[in-house]
Parts: C-alpha cells; structure tokens; sequence
C-alpha cells in the first residue's frame, strides 16, 4: 500500500542555490547565467533569458542549426532522400540515432535506413564543392529515382560559399526531381532551434499546398505539427484519433511523407504538438491557407483527453462530440486501471526535466497522472514564449543571431485561401484562447518549482546534489552521468528505445518504465555489504 | 530493409552512401579522454561536440564530458580566438582540469583559426593557470577519417608533452590503436605478464569503464597522466599498435626525443598477438613469455582445432576501421575461414596492399577497398552473399536485410554490451573473438537446421 506521502524535496533554500552554483563561474558568466534561472515564486510577469548563445567553454546540452533543419524536421521524412553536403560526419551521426520511425507507404519508397553525404574532401573545400553536390544529386537521381531530394549546408559550406540553392534550382530543372537546398549552417543561430525555423520556410516554399489533388471532403481532418514519431508516438495518436474519426493528411514530420505534406493544405485545423520547432509553419499555413491552428499536448492521460476535447470543441459536432467523449471515457478508464499499479509507487516521488524544446512541458503532465512532481524543468533550445507564453512574442527583440535566420513572407494564397469558420467565431475562439494560443511551461509548474534555461554540466550535477531527485529526464550525453549518481535517467529524446509515450496507451508504457527504472533493484546494491556494517573477521566460525 | 538499394553497382564518384567511416574530430576527442584529469574542447559550432559526445556515449555507455567553443555565425565571420580565450578562462575556473585537449573542425580548419596563437597570446594574457597545460590537434573533418583524429591527437600529446631526460629508463611506450578501453587494460595487463613497466597512451580504462559507486567523478581515476606522457620522450622504445591510428605519434616521438619505434598490427589473433609478444621480449631480453600466457595461447589454438568444422571455408564480409580490419582479416584466414569482403571507409592505399598480403593467393577472388562504403558492401553481397559479416553495428542493417549473421566487432557498436569488458587484444581477446563467432555459427545453425538434422552436441 502506498504512503501517500506529500513530495519530498530537501529543504534547500532556492536562491541561496542558484546564488551558490553560478558562484563558480566567472563573475561575467555567472551575471549571464543567472538570467537564464527563475524561481517560481508567485509573483506575476516572471521572466527568462532563452534563445541566447551558450557562453563558449560551459558544457552544454545544445547542438547546431543542422542538427535541428536535417536532424529534427526535414531528415523524419522517410519517402526522400536527404543529401548532406559536407564532411562525413555530419551525415554520419544523424543516421538513425533520433529514432523517428517511419513505415513506406504503397509505393514503397523507403530512405530511413539510408545515409547519403557528398564526403566533401579538402580539394572541395578549396575549390568549392558545388560541382560535387552536382554530381552527388545526379547519382542520387540516377540511383534512385526518388521523388524528392533535400540538401542540407554543414559549416564549411557556408564559409567557402557554395552557392546550393542554385545548384538545387539546376538540378530540380535538369532532372525534374524536386531538389530542396537548405542553408542550415551549423554557425547559424545559438542551437538548434534556428534550423527548426530554416527547414520550416523551405518546407512550406516548396512542398505545402503544392498538391491539390485527393481533394479531402471529410470534415474532420487534421494536420499534426510537430510530432515526430520518437518510437512509434505519432502511431499511438493515430490510432486514438481513427476511433474518433479523426483523418490526419500529415504528420510534420514524424513518419513523414512527402505526399502527405503537399496536400496538408486542406486540413481544416492544424494540431501543434512541439510549439518551438513548427510554430513558424502553424503561423504560415494559417495565413496562406486559412487553416486555423490549436496547440495540443499527447503526453499524459489527462493531457491527451484535453487534447482531444478542444479538437471536439473546435469542430463543434455533436456526433463526434458524443465519439470523443465516448473513446476518451473507455481509454482513460482502460489506462488509468493499469497505470493505477504504478502510481501506487510513485506517488509522492520527483522528477527534473532538461531537455527539449517542448518535452520538458508536455511530460509534466505525464508524471501528474503518475503522482510524481517535477521540481526543476528547462528546456534546452526553446525561445521566451516556450516558457512564458505566446504573449511575450510581440516583445522580444531579435538579436544578432536570431536576424540570422530568414522571416519568409507569407501572404494568402488567391487559389487556396479558403476560411475554415466564420470570422466571429474564430475570433471567439482565439479570445478563449482555444486557438493561436500557448501559455508556456512556466504558468504549468507548481509554487517554489525552479526554471533553468540551457541547462550546464556544472548546474546539472549540483541540482542533483541537493535536490536529490528520484529522477532526471535529460538525453543520452547526460543520462550516464545522472546514473553514476545513483539516480536513474529518462532519455526523452529517444525514450531509452522504448515507447510510444504519446496517448493513452503511451502512458502507460511510461508508467511501466518509470517504476521498472525508479524501483529497479540494482540501485540498492550500490552500497556494498562491507560499505552498509564492519566486517566481523573470525580465524574460525563455529 | 534497405529495400531501395539496387543489385547493380553503378560507379559513384560524388555520392556517399552509409559510410564506413565517420570524421576527425570524434576520434580526437576519444583519444583525449585517455589522459588523465583532461577535458577534451573541440574548437567549432556546438553541434561537433554535441554529436560526439552523443556517439561515444552510445557506444561506451558512460559519461562522456567536453566542451566546445560554441561557435555562432559572428565567430565563423571574424575568427573563433575570443570563443576560444572564453573557453579556456572558463573551463579552467569551472570545471579544473590539469589539461585542455583542443581538437579543430572543419569550420576552424576552414577559416583558418591558428590555434597556438590564439593560445600563446591566452597563456600571455594570463589565461592559463600556472601548471596546466593546452595541447591542440589539427583534425579537419574533410581529411581522413576518424582514425586520422584519433593519429593527429596522439601525435599532440607527443609533440606537445614528451621530453628527452638525460637518462633513458627502460620503459616502453604502447600507443594502443583506436580500440576499446578493455583493450587498453587488457594491453597493461599482457605487459604485466612479460614483466616490463610502461606506459600505454592514451588508456581510457578507468575512464570510459568506470563502476557504478552511486557517485560521479567528472574526471575518472584512469588515463595516463602527463608527466607519464613527459615520460614517454626518455623510453627506451615505442610500439605502435594499428599502423593508421599509432604510428604518426610514435614517428613524432622519436623524432622529438629519438625513442625508436615498431609498428605493429593491432594484436587481434593469435598471429598479431605473437608479434606483439615477440616484440617485447626482443626490447626487454627475455626468452619466453610467461608460461599462463602461453596456456592461453594455447587454448585458443584448441578452440580453433576443436571448432574447424564450423569455420572452415566460411565467406566473409569484414568492414570498419582500417587497422581492426587488417588484423581481424589475417585472424579469421588463419582460422580457416575467407575473407571474400574487406572494406574500410577511411582513405589508404596501404590498407589495400597489407590485406593483399595477408590474403595471398586468395587475393584475387577478394574485393579489397578503402575509402569505400556500406552501400557498396550490400552490393556486393546481394550479387553473391557471405556466410558471416564481422563489422560495427550499421552492419545489422545488410545483415537483417540479407539474413546473414553479424558478429559485432570495432567502432561503434551501439547495440551490444560486452565490448567494453571483454578485450580483443591479446589471446585472451583471441578467445573472446573467436567464442563470439563460434557461437553465432552456431546459432544459425540450430537456426537453420531441419528437424531431423538438428543437434544436440556440437
């Protein structure tokens, strides 16, 4: 039977620790730094530094502008091939690693397994390596036949100035095969986050709205931003939405397609999941298209049925109002019976979340319906309003780096533009902030909860120190170095290679792993016999 | 799987596909983390050292720690000297390392950034802390590969460290190859067993093995340390195990400090570890190793004679690294089987002309090829398959594809335990290998078997 005890966190003074960890940096640094923590201390407009670069030599969790165009948004899409043109190993490391999955359709065109680069050699650092990228398309066209190809910059790309747009603007006229050029430099930005915005322009440039055909009729249908199929997650919430009669066109851009993508158009709402990186294609598909959009979060029993009720809302359909209700009724019944067992466990325990760009939000809402309380969250990548919300947009002034990355200009599509509800109810709709609307992590977490952006090494190791969490979700770089704690580690990003976590179902797989990882019993024989009582040595024993 | 991959092999000459081989600077950053109290930095945009700690971590399953210059667009413009003054001033204050080990990127290399500059004018300015130490390594990601990072960062640790003392000692020095830290310990413990003291850099044992204690060390108790790294100039000679990953620091170091030097195939096998023995009884004057050492040599050649049947004659594919592929080939001729597949993705003419050498007469019934690719493997085999493939983890893509079994072997193996314990080195390594290909033999032929042919001995 469980205690049903309160959370447990050490009574430590809050800003005497974020007061004491950034002691350790240079008097500069730490000033820096210290914007980058916030205690949630009840006072109104709280606010964070975020989307700022990493001072140089902190250990960070961060990774480059390609990591998030080629790595996170364009590479999931499994029906074309993505050519990094660059050194090998930009290429080499976001092959397969991010565990976006992927089933071919009819067609069969499957490239996820796959891991195409130009190898670029210092000769083409020289003399330039468009006439490589040439040839390496070619052969990619030659070879394969694909329908689509994406070519993504790597850092030296941009400095020997390859002009790969042009080279894609040829190619696609010579070879008739659409050929994406992405400049997603690694330098570009402060993290990943510039990359999500860079492969969300040439997204909607070139593939959204280009396929009119298969007009859908339905009126349910759905576009999913910003759900990448980490270990079969988008599947989970397709089959959710199957049972409401729901019909999804695409999925940006978990078990992607590029198919799907070109006739998204004519989704009647568009579902954000992960706010940070599709945001941008929310926005522009609701200029160009009318498509209104609504952020949503499937992580979570609760969250999920939420979720699902605000697409009922939205629709404002009896009947499926009645389905929604109906399978929401059954499935949360069917989960929380199972996650029951767990709970009875976790009740009462902690966690800290670092990781992301939306995760370390949506997965409060899982460890609620598990009993647990998460203490200390950040994201890694995110900007203010991920953390605020939207509302702080209208503020934030760009920077040096974020002037960096290209704002397209949207403007309505004569052909396509078509409104999908009356103009006072949608504005009804936006007031009630069922639409256009996200309140950030921030608003979410409990009185006396700490927020710290791009978290560091240093911090990390002291959270855990004094805090003493049960456990830590992060990603692979700092899950052995939490565990060495004696402190298990969620991975986040990869899910430990389990999963789905997304829906009803999903939740109880992390219910399951949570407790198998919590209550493992390896952790208690960390102390040794001779580390626990002194070893009673006897020449004999009688 | 791999459903899109055509039997006919048409010539590339721009295209990569699913290499066999990954860039520079990953393979610098793991020879860093051999030194003792260092913290590897690589000079470039984050992501570099966000994937490679991400990937030795996948590989080892342990804490991998370095920090990077952060490089934004305005640095990649005007230089990455104020990134990296930044870096050093703070990791010496945050984190206290005896040593910053800085390796280049291919947006470093590219702009140009002169790292001993940029240091000397840090240590000028005060940057520095009396008695640390930066060390730097040029690895252009667009040249060579991963092993060459590994080769460039050794070759600093010799070109910045080592010092001739007057007096020679008799140590040796082992530069190990680019091989797990089983291997490393497994090397300290052969030397061990021929009674000589020496010392092995890098050595990542104790660093990318550690226990689990239920505290966390950032700085494990293992790696070499430098003044044993001041100590390599005065040996009385180098082995250079892995001619590609070792030989450029044993060249430097006695270049520096007139320490002669051997290069020797990594010593997988029971051939490559007999010149490993027999070069060290040569250097130090003794006979015979010692007589458990040669019981273990001998049990080896048991299990070979024993299991013949099941690897005589068996086609194999065998991909990776260049110095593992050399010596894991002469070991698996030598055990009766032939390599029909041997290919490595990094660049080397000589990788080439050694397996012909070891392949003899069976050379040219073999595809031989550097700087080649996975893509091209799968090519090959769809055109007339092998029996066994022996490579790192991307192989399990051809092998599920083709229904040919994998034995996991070389860098990186992400979906495995096992290789950060048990060695290859050495013949107990020998016997870990060949145990490990016996066995998956084995279980496809149980697999494989009708029911009245299947076995219960074999």
């Amino acid at each position: 039977m469980s205690s049903r005890k309160s959370y447990v966190m050490p009574p430590v003074d809050r800003e005497e620790f974020v007061r004491d960890v950034c002691s350790v940096y240079p008097n500069k640094v730490a000033k820096k730094r210290l914007k980058h923590i916030v205690i949630k201390d009840g006072s109104d407009n709280l606010e964070i530094e975020a989307n700022v670069r990493t001072v140089p030599g902190i250990i960070t969790q961060r990774g480059c502008c390609y990591a998030g165009c080629k790595g996170v948004v364009i590479g999931p899409i499994g029906d074309m091939v993505h050519i990094v043109h660059g050194p090998i190993g930009c290429s080499f490391y976001a092959w397969n690693t991010r565990r976006n999955l992927f089933k071919p359709r009819e067609d069969g065109a499957n490239y996820m397994n796959y891991c195409f680069s130009t190898d670029m050699q210092d000769s083409d650092v020289i003399f330039g390596g468009e006439k490589k990228l040439r040839q390496a398309i070619q052969e990619a066209c030659d070879i394969f036949k694909p329908k689509a190809i994406s070519v993504h910059a790597t850092c030296p790309v941009g400095l020997i100035g390859d002009d790969i747009q042009a080279v894609a603007r040829e190619m696609t006229e010579k070879t008739g095969i659409l050929v994406m050029a992405f400049n997603c430099e690694g330098y570009k930005g402060v993290s990943q986050s510039g990359g999500h915005h860079i492969a969300n322009n040439k997204l909607f440039e070139h593939v959204v709205g280009k396929d009119d055909s298969n007009v859908v009729d339905d009126k349910f249908v759905v576009n999913i931003l910003g759900e990448y199929n980490i270990g079969g997650d988008a599947w989970e919430i397709e089959r959710v939405f199957a049972r409401c009669g729901i019909r999804i066109i695409s999925t940006f851009s978990g078990d992607g397609s590029i198919d799907e993508m070109r006739q998204s158009h004519q989704a009647n709402l568009n579902l954000v999941m992960c706010h940070r990186s599709i945001n941008y294609m929310a926005e522009m598909m609701e200029t160009a298209f009318g498509i209104p959009w609504m952020k949503v979060n499937f992580i979570g029993v609760k969250a999920m049925a939420k979720s699902m009720r605000k697409i009922a809302k939205y629709f404002d359909d009896p009947d499926l109002s009645r389905t929604v209700e109906a399978v929401i009724l059954e499935e949360e019944k069917e989960a929380e019976n199972l996650i029951d067992e767990y709970r009875k466990r976790l009740e009462g325990k902690t966690a800290m979340l670092f990781v992301g760009g939306s995760r370390a939000h949506h997965y409060q809402e899982l460890f609620k319906d598990l009993g647990m309380e998460t203490t200390v969250a950040g994201f890694e990548f995110a900007h203010r309003d991920d953390y605020e919300g939207r509302q702080v947009i209208p503020v934030l002034k760009p920077d040096a780096d974020s002037r960096n990355i290209e704002e397209i200009k949207v403007s309505s599509d004569s052909e396509r533009y078509r409104p999908r509800l009356d103009q006072h109810k949608l504005e009804t709709l936006k007031s009630e902030q069922l639409l256009n609307h996200y309140e950030g992590m921030m608003e979410d977490m409990n009185q006396g909860s700490m927020i710290i952006d791009d978290v560091s090494h240093e911090e990390l190791e002291q959270l855990i120190l004094k805090f003493k969490p049960d456990m830590v979700c992060a990603g692979i770089k700092d899950k052995y170095i939490i565990e060495k704690f004696g402190v298990p580690s969620k991975q986040l990003h990869n899910y430990d290679y389990s999963g789905p976590y997304a829906g009803f179902r999903g939740a109880v797989n992390f219910a399951r792993d949570v407790d198998m990882m919590i209550h493992n019993p390896a952790w208690k024989m960390i102390k040794a016999p001779w580390d626990i009582e002194p070893t009673l040595n006897a020449e004999t024993v009688a | 799987m791999l459903d899109m991959t055509p039997k006919d092999i048409q010539e590339r000459t721009a295209l990569r596909i699913n290499p066999a081989k990954t860039c520079q600077p990953i393979g610098a950053m793991y020879a860093s983390l051999g030194i003792h109290n260092c913290l590897p930095h690589s000079h470039g945009s984050q992501g570099c050292c966000s994937y490679h700690r991400s990937h030795l971590t996948r590989h080892f399953k342990e804490p991998v720690v370095a920090s990077t210059s952060s490089f934004t667009e305005g640095a990649a413009v005007f230089g990455g000297a104020p990134n990296l003054r930044q870096s050093l001033k703070t990791i010496f204050q945050v984190y206290k390392p005896d040593i910053i080990a800085v390796h280049t990127t291919c947006l470093s290399e590219t702009i140009g950034d002169d790292i001993p500059s940029i240091v000397r004018k840090a240590e000028e300015d005060g940057l520095i802390p009396d008695g640390k130490f930066v060390i730097h390594a040029n690895t252009p990601s667009y040249v060579g590969s991963n092993v060459t990072g590994f080769s460039n960062m050794v070759k600093a640790m010799v070109d910045y460290l080592a010092t001739r003392e007057l007096k020679p000692d008799s140590e040796i020095n082992i530069i190990p190859g680019y091989v797990d830290p089983a291997d490393m310990r497994e090397i300290k413990r052969m030397l061990g067993e021929l009674n000589v003291t020496g010392t092995v850099f890098p050595d990542t044992s104790d660093v990318l093995d550690t226990p689990m204690t239920g505290s966390y060390e950032m700085f494990p108790k293992g790696g070499v340390t430098i003044d044993r790294l001041m100590k390599t100039g005065s040996g009385k000679a180098t082995i250079a195990l892995g001619a590609f990953a070792s030989e450029a620091g044993a060249q430097a170091l006695e270049t520096k400090c007139g320490v002669p030097f051997r290069v020797l195939d990594l010593p997988i096998g029971i051939n490559a570890t007999d010149q490993f023995v027999k070069s060290v009884l040569q250097i130090t004057g003794e006979q015979r190793p010692s007589p458990s050492m040669i019981d273990d040599r001998g049990r080896v050649l048991d299990m070979m004679t024993d299991m013949q049947h099941y690897l005589y004659g068996k086609r194999v594919a065998i991909f990776g690294d260049p110095d593992q592929v050399i010596s894991m080939t002469d070991f698996l001729v030598s055990a009766g089987m032939r390599p029909v597949y041997v290919i490595t993705g990094t660049p080397g003419k000589r990788f080439e002309e050694r397996i012909k050498r070891i392949l003899g007469d069976d050379a040219p019934n073999c595809v031989v090829r550097a700087s080649a690719d996975l893509f091209y493997l799968h090519q090959l085999i769809r055109n007339e398959s092998v029996d066994l493939m022996v490579g790192n983890t991307y192989g399990k893509y051809i092998s599920r594809a083709e229904d040919i079994p994998l034995v996991r072997f070389g860098f990186p193996i992400l979906d495995r335990v096992g290789h950060g314990f048990f060695p290859t080195f050495g013949y107990q390594g020998a016997m870990c290998l060949l145990t490990n290909i016996v066995n998956t033999l084995l279980d496809r032929v149980d697999r494989d078997s009708a029911e009245e042919r299947f076995e219960l001995v074999m």
